[in-house]
């Protein structure tokens, strides 16, 4: 099987350039990161980030013939010849397939990714209604892979100052959950022109994810919250 | 060569749910804490941990802690050290209480409180009917834990070193560790971090087997280190398979399966486990099942065309609870086995799952080991948590759901004790100066190398060799031969080549270090399997098929030196209520 790699080690390389591999793989290669690390048994310097090898790490993001993914749970059966993989897009490269994410996590961090509750806790636990708790779902399970928020035009042009779509969904997971407390200070660290209404609703986001959470969804409910608490 | 030292109050190695929640307590207290993770935080293997966390919260069924306890003492086959179980199974409702204040989504019950379901092995009123003691985020509570800690832990302004891999633990001529060198990945820079207090919370050494559920850094690098300072690593033998694998990728199925109500058939379409155990059927004891599903194999009544695996059935749960419950598990079988199991049961073999044994340590999560005076003496300077540590509270058979229960008590107790250490401990111990000497030597070696062997070759056939010759049943011609092999290729691994020689993100370099440490595992399990002469647990001898309590009811410790085997006993006294004696174990 025939593959395209992006390459680059900056202690060496000038620039980037692309790397074919044609590759005999075994019955056993399932996933496309079966298929990377049967290359790199033959090349050793291909560098690329990998963990679970079952999509709930959030590693091996990178962009598989031109849609971000995970490698570890994207089928070679189903991609077309040659396989080109490029690191996600927009951010700084390190090397090879392994970007500089340091942006990314800066934006998650800024929409304090935490319960705030500021009530002494109970001795048990605090209840939810199953209905409250369902409020959550379609957002917690994000594993912060960043292959939305790399896919995202809006965060491709300022990903210093728009949150991006996998923080935003944080944002809402925090907003959404019955016991945190701290809804207006959230609602007011987002109201910006540039944090949350840089989406445009372009929705690349919800093609790219490979948990399948909707962030674009996610984003239209805080924009409501945020006209509910002006009327 | 000059070495960049930082100093530290406390450095953590690990940022899975032990570390990070030793972490907070470490951050919360004031102290200046180094965490170092070879991955970002949330990539840790905890992630991956699905079906959720015991505590006897009774939110279901009437429940307790001694309950609890009874059933892990049981599980453990009675090598879990009782004094260490209690510690643990005290605590587990406040700790859980704890998470849920910290913000983890668990599921709910129709009143509000914490969902629990059943799981294997777990019962009321010391081994009656079935309890329902794991509290659940569906079939992802590894992953809404480990979120949830690495968020509080920024709230706590830990400071996080992302991508440094651990190489060697440092120490003094008296033994004390004074800290660890260390290596970051981006740059391939090397560090000293000199520290008073060094914890070890690097997870499990599963990646030493060919079918394993462990991720690929579950390189047993803690162990590995330890074993390289002269520390013991104690009840290695023990390995528990997993009995519901994904057939040919190895992925995990959660028990939340089985504790939901799933069963498993053979080829004949007969549920099996009513053979095994006739009470808890397939909700028995993780050891008794997979060996139940090996035997049902190797007599001829597996499916497929090879009659080389199992069929886990689900679809008579509905629709309705496979995608409340069971999400993720829905999601992996369509993935990896390409059945949906709204509809198609899921083929499953057994999978080498998780490390019982570890790093020895005490309930504070201080490493204890054989020095002057007695068994376990304290170690000073260095801790262990989690899979890579052996308290021993899982002994020869861990029970699910009690894995994510052991990082969050004992991250928690070994943080206040490092805060305690830390508050009457204020200096910084001497560097011996040829500290670095050993870990310099082990790098330049490797960059040296020329005609060696990948790291790729000589990896896969360390972990063939685990996997046939340390499997769910052991023969003691089989297990000679291991020994044998796994040395001949321990010698190989010390001439390792790799070809990639950049300074930049060489996974190369991480890779050939890591195996440094899975050939400490490997040697450690191979060599303590080998020289215990009983059946117990996970440990399953085909020429000693019984538990001998008379010869083998101690832990075994192995010393990397010499290949040399001692035994401790095991603490049979718990800590305020009676021992529970070895008795039969049926389910």
């Amino acid at each position: 099987m025939r593959f395209s790699i992006y390459r680059y080690d900056p202690g060496k390389d000038k620039k980037p350039y692309m790397q074919d591999y044609d590759i005999v793989l075994d019955v056993v290669d399932k996933m496309l990161l079966d298929a990377l690390i049967r290359i790199k048994s033959v090349d050793d310097s291909l560098s690329l980030r990998r963990s679970c090898r079952e999509g709930v790490c959030g590693s091996d993001g990178m962009n598989i013939n031109g849609r971000n993914g995970l490698a570890c749970i994207t089928p070679i059966k189903d991609l077309k010849e040659p396989v080109v993989l490029r690191p996600l897009p927009g951010l700084p490269v390190i090397r090879d397939l392994i970007v500089d994410m340091t942006q990314f996590f800066k934006q998650y961090h800024s929409i304090k990714p935490y319960l705030i509750n500021n009530e002494p806790p109970p001795e048990t636990e605090r209840l939810q209604s199953p209905e409250e708790r369902a409020e959550i779902d379609g957002t917690y399970e994000c594993i912060l892979c960043a292959c939305c928020s790399t896919a995202c035009p809006s965060f491709w042009w300022n990903p210093d100052k728009f949150v991006g779509p996998a923080g935003l969904l944080q944002a809402y997971r925090f907003l959404a959950d019955s016991r945190d407390q701290a809804t207006n200070e959230r609602l007011d660290n987002l109201e910006d022109p540039y944090r949350l209404f840089r989406c445009h609703s372009i929705m690349n986001c919800v093609d790219s994810c490979p948990k399948g959470l909707n962030p674009t969804k996610a984003i239209g409910k805080i924009k409501n919250m945020l006209i509910r608490r002006t009327i | 060569m000059a070495i960049i030292k930082r100093k530290f109050d406390a450095v953590i190695v690990g940022a899975g749910g032990a570390g990070m929640r030793a972490a907070l307590q470490l951050s919360e207290a004031g102290f200046k804490v180094a965490v170092i993770t070879k991955v970002f935080p949330t990539r840790s293997h905890t992630v991956a941990a699905q079906g959720g966390i015991a505590a006897s919260l009774g939110n279901v069924t009437e429940d307790n802690w001694h309950w609890h306890m009874y059933d892990t003492v049981k599980g453990s086959d009675y090598l879990g050290d009782q004094d260490a179980i209690e510690f643990m199974c005290r605590q587990a409702s406040e700790v859980v209480y704890e998470l849920e204040h910290f913000g983890m989504p668990f599921d709910r019950l129709e009143n509000g409180k914490i969902y629990q379901r059943p799981f294997g092995g777990q019962s009321q009123n010391f081994g009656g009917a079935q309890a329902t003691r794991s509290c659940a985020t569906a079939d992802r509570t590894g992953h809404a834990l480990l979120h949830t800690l690495y968020q509080r832990n920024v709230q706590a302004n830990t400071q996080f070193f992302i991508e440094w891999m651990g190489l060697d633990l440092i120490h003094n001529e008296q033994g004390e560790v004074l800290g660890l060198m260390a290596m970051e990945i981006e740059t391939g820079e090397v560090m000293l971090l000199h520290a008073k207090v060094t914890l070890l919370a690097t997870g499990g050494g599963g990646r030493v087997f060919q079918a394993s559920t462990n991720a690929f850094i579950n390189t047993g690098d803690g162990l590995g280190m330890a074993a390289r300072a002269g520390i013991p690593l104690e009840d290695m033998e023990f390995w528990q398979f997993h009995p519901t694998g994904v057939y040919g990728a190895g992925v995990l199925i959660s028990e939340a399966v089985r504790g939901e109500g799933g069963y498993l058939l053979n080829k004949d379409g007969e549920r099996f486990m009513e053979r095994y155990a006739p009470n808890a059927r397939d909700l028995a004891s993780r050891d008794v099942i997979s060996r139940a599903l090996t035997t049902e194999i190797r007599e001829g009544r597996g499916c497929g065309n090879n009659a080389d695996h199992l069929l886990l059935k689900l679809d008579h749960l509905g629709e309705n609870i496979i995608r409340t419950r069971l999400p993720g598990i829905r999601e992996i079988a369509i993935r990896f086995a390409q059945v949906d199991p709204i509809n198609q049961p899921i083929p499953v073999v057994p999978t080498a799952h998780y490390m019982m044994g570890g790093i020895p340590t005490n309930l504070h999560g201080q490493v204890v080991a054989p020095y002057k005076t007695g068994p376990e003496e304290v170690i000073q300077g260095l801790y262990a948590v989690g899979e890579c540590a052996c308290v021993s509270v899982h002994g020869a058979n861990r029970l699910g759901t009690n894995s994510l229960l052991d990082i969050v008590v004992f991250g928690r107790a070994a943080g206040d004790q490092i805060a305690k250490d830390l508050r009457k401990n204020l200096h910084h111990k001497p560097l011996p100066i040829t500290v670095a000497d050993k870990t310099l030597a082990r790098l330049a070696r490797l960059d040296g190398q020329k005609n060696g062997e990948s790291v790729a070759q000589v990896g896969d056939l360390l972990r063939q060799t685990m996997q046939t010759h340390c499997g769910v049943f052991r023969f003691a011609d089989m297990l000679k031969q291991g020994v044998v092999k796994i040395n001949e290729i321990a010698e190989r691994v010390a001439h390792t080549e790799i070809h990639d020689k950049s300074r930049v993100f060489n996974t190369a370099r991480v890779e050939a270090l890591e195996l440094d440490n899975l050939i400490e595992v490997a040697l450690a399990s191979m060599v303590s399997a080998e020289g215990r002469k009983e059946s117990r647990g996970a440990h399953a001898r085909d020429d000693f098929p019984i538990r001998d309590d008379d010869k083998w009811l101690k832990h075994t410790l192995y010393f990397s030196e010499n290949q040399r085997l001692d035994y401790k006993p095991v603490r049979l006294k718990p800590l305020t209520v009676g021992s529970f004696l070895p008795q039969e174990r049926v389910y």
